[in-house]
């Protein structure tokens, strides 16, 4: 059997199949991560713009969601807009994120008194269309919560990152209960490769892709965000992949 | 201040009976008194309470009043006064009131403006009315200083030997004309009443209301609302006329049992959106008991600011998107206290270093300086840790943080920062170094040691974790 250009059978196929998924659910684009390693891994090539995405910290992080929280400052410094952050509890550090690419002035905060009003926020400011994205750090999202804020996401096109953020490190077993999010995120602080001199160089994060809407599951193990919100591959890797290339490109030109 | 001196502006009864007047510098006063007590003049406050006082004697005396800075009221009491018998009563109700918070008043009522004026600063008495039969002789004898005329030109008539308003009136008026110009000769017109001396009246604020009566009490949610949609239409209609956008929304529901419920909605920016409006409202809906009934509803807008049209084009970037909806629509659901930004605060604290400011501010200026790592979580309170570290500058090798004891592998610092001593005497000695390290599970800390190492002054040299990083 000989390849003939393209095949209608399949096209025609291809678009019911995106209608019965639903007509009016519209396409906002991706968000690249910039390193192809983790962009290949993700439909459309890059973060889906107008969804929700859980990140949640492994270990430690689980109960303080330090790495999760930079994680998803990386990527919001990358879209455009103001960002609205929604949380419980009062111990992000904003500088951190303004080295992270977040500007402070991007960004307004919301202190809710509890997790319900916290979600009723989250939603609210993904349907209200103006923002470039927002963030929850939640302890609990129900498959009913969390299809809400996909729909509201989906409606606007606005970014939805939902903190996943324990009180217990044994609570975090929550984060094994289904929910509606176009992906999930672990993000784990891992030993940083010695330095030739004394002193700790650039976080080195585990990042897990446990779940991924048309897509298949990954880790990566990448170096934390930069003063852009960029992630990177840490140059000790054995394949050596990304930072070599780039170098191999720039000798050849 | 007056150039480089500093002028008394005013003195209260107890600094004028020692001496001192208002003109005096400040130099001169401080030297005869020694521990005087000094203000700084607030002229735009004082118009401003003036302005207020206008308002309050408008509802209780007559309807035509003006504020006359910088200290005085004028009211024009004609068929107004017999509601206190004649104008001897207002003025007599006028200083009492006064004097009963603490102001000291002299009120005069006189045929003319000028001649009130005039007698009301310089005549004698605090409360005096003057008959149109008597104006000529009452006022004669004043000096040429209550015509409200320029005070070079006061002195300069005193040095002409004309000393007292009867002087000025018997000088041939053209020669007068002559030499200082209209001023004199108007003046003295408007205090005999021969010209009239039209003055502009305060209009007092009046909030924009409106409402609507019920001929059957309405109760449901759903009418509620529909009610709520139709007095934010009227009041976007109202607010246009006036080119204002509200601030603050007061929406009161009258029960046929008397009571009221009321829902108010503040919005970041002035807005007369009716869709903001009623949803605004429309939110907090659930928060009212109907009880048996609503008979009136009345919608309020205590603050108003203006609100212009902008112009907007379709060439260039994007509009920004306004966000002053979202933060409206939060900040009454959640308190306007739980919304905020953060904005870098000049100081090396890392708990002083972050300011909440309303979140709709203008963009700020300062940021934190990028050279110096900061945790993605920080304590309120740093937490003891219990540590093995050497001292004076090195790195804990390990630390005790809740109960689990955690191996330094790697480590960085230290940053030292001082106590600011420009705020509070108790820091003048204290630092704390801060350390960034890293554990063998590659979890990150900032710890610092209270003190410097060597010194028990600059802190107890014990150690804290403020914070985790990523």
């Amino acid at each position: 059997m000989t390849e003939r250009g393209p095949r209608p059978h399949l096209t025609t196929l291809r678009a019911r199949i995106a209608r019965i998924e639903g007509a009016e659910r519209r396409s906002s684009g991706t968000l690249p991560f910039g390193l192809d390693a983790i962009d290949r891994r993700l439909p459309g090539g890059g973060l889906a713009l107008g969804a929700l995405h859980e990140v949640a910290g492994g270990a430690q992080g689980a109960t303080d969601a330090a790495a999760a929280a930079l994680f998803a400052a990386g990527i919001l410094a990358r879209v455009k807009g103001k960002i609205l952050w929604c949380m419980t509890q009062s111990d992000l550090f904003a500088p951190a994120l303004a080295l992270a690419g977040l500007d402070p002035d991007r960004v307004i905060y919301v202190e809710a008194r509890d997790e319900t009003s916290l979600l009723s926020c989250f939603e609210e400011g993904l349907r209200h269309g103006g923002l470039g994205g927002v963030v929850a750090e939640a302890a609990r999202l129900s498959m009913t919560a969390s299809r809400r804020l996909q729909l509201a996401a989906e409606s606007t096109g606005t970014i939805g990152i939902a903190i996943r953020r324990w009180r217990r490190t044994a609570e975090a077993s929550d984060f094994g209960q289904p929910t509606a999010a176009a992906t999930r995120w672990r993000v784990t602080s891992v030993p940083t490769a010695p330095l030739p001199v004394p002193g700790v160089g650039r976080p080195r994060w585990f990042v897990e892709l446990i779940r991924c809407r048309a897509g298949e599951s990954a880790d990566f193990l990448v170096e934390g965000c930069d003063a852009a919100g960029h992630l990177a591959l840490p140059a000790d890797l054995a394949d050596r992949s990304a930072a070599s290339q780039a170098w191999l490109q720039r000798a050849a030109s | 201040m007056e150039g480089q001196r500093r002028l008394l502006t005013a003195a209260n009864a107890a600094a004028r009976a020692i001496g001192l007047v208002p003109g005096m510098t400040v130099a001169q006063a401080q030297a005869l008194v020694p521990d005087l007590q000094i203000l700084d003049a607030e002229p735009d406050a004082d118009r401003a309470a003036l302005e207020k006082l206008a308002c309050w004697s408008l509802r209780r005396y007559a309807p035509i009043i003006a504020a006359d800075p910088p200290d005085g009221l004028m009211l024009d009491i004609t068929g107004a006064a017999h509601a206190f018998g004649g104008p001897e009563g207002v003025l007599r109700d006028l200083v009492h009131r006064l004097a009963e918070v603490g102001a000291t008043a002299r009120a005069v009522c006189a045929p003319t403006y000028g001649a009130a004026h005039a007698l009301a600063r310089y005549g004698a008495g605090p409360a005096r009315v003057v008959d149109p039969l008597e104006l000529k002789a009452a006022i004669g004898a004043l000096p040429i200083a209550a015509l409200r005329l320029d005070a070079d030109m006061v002195l300069t008539l005193g040095r002409l030997g004309l000393e007292t308003i009867a002087d000025l009136e018997a000088m041939p008026r053209a020669s007068l004309a002559l030499r200082f110009g209209s001023a004199p000769g108007q003046r003295l017109d408007q205090a005999f009443g021969r010209v009239a001396e039209p003055f502009e009246p305060i209009q007092p604020p009046e909030p924009i209301t409106v409402e609507r009566r019920f001929a059957e009490p309405i109760g449901a949610p759903e009418t509620l609302a529909r009610y709520t949609g139709k007095l934010v239409d009227e009041l976007a209609r109202r607010l246009e006329e006036e080119g204002v956008g509200a601030r603050r929304l007061d929406l009161s529901f009258h029960r046929v049992d008397n009571r009221i419920e009321a829902i108010r909605a503040g919005l970041a920016k002035p807005s007369r959106d009716r869709r903001q409006m009623t949803r605004l409202l429309c939110d907090r809906l659930e928060t009212i008991d109907p009880g048996f009934g609503v008979e009136r509803m009345q919608l309020t807008v205590p603050a108003a600011e203006p609100l212009t049209y902008h112009m907007v084009s379709n060439l260039g970037e994007a509009p920004v998107p306004d966000v002053a909806a979202l933060v409206d629509l939060l900040g009454n659901r959640i308190g306007e206290g739980r919304l905020f930004r953060a904005a870098a605060r000049e100081s090396d604290i890392p708990e002083r270093s972050v300011a909440r400011i309303a979140p709709m501010s203008d963009p700020t200026e300062t940021r934190w300086p990028a050279a110096w790592p900061r945790p993605a979580r920080l304590f309120a309170r740093p937490e003891p840790v219990d540590t093995m570290a050497l001292l004076p500058d090195h790195p804990p090798v390990h630390f005790v943080w809740r109960g689990v004891r955690r191996r330094v592998t790697r480590a960085d610092g230290p940053e030292r920062i001082y106590g600011e001593w420009h705020l509070n005497d108790a820091e003048f000695l204290g630092v704390r170094d801060y350390f960034q390290v890293e554990d063998e599970t590659g979890a990150r800390y900032w710890l610092f040691r209270n003190g410097d190492g060597m010194d028990s002054a600059t802190g107890g040299q014990g150690w804290f974790l403020h914070g985790l990083f990523a």
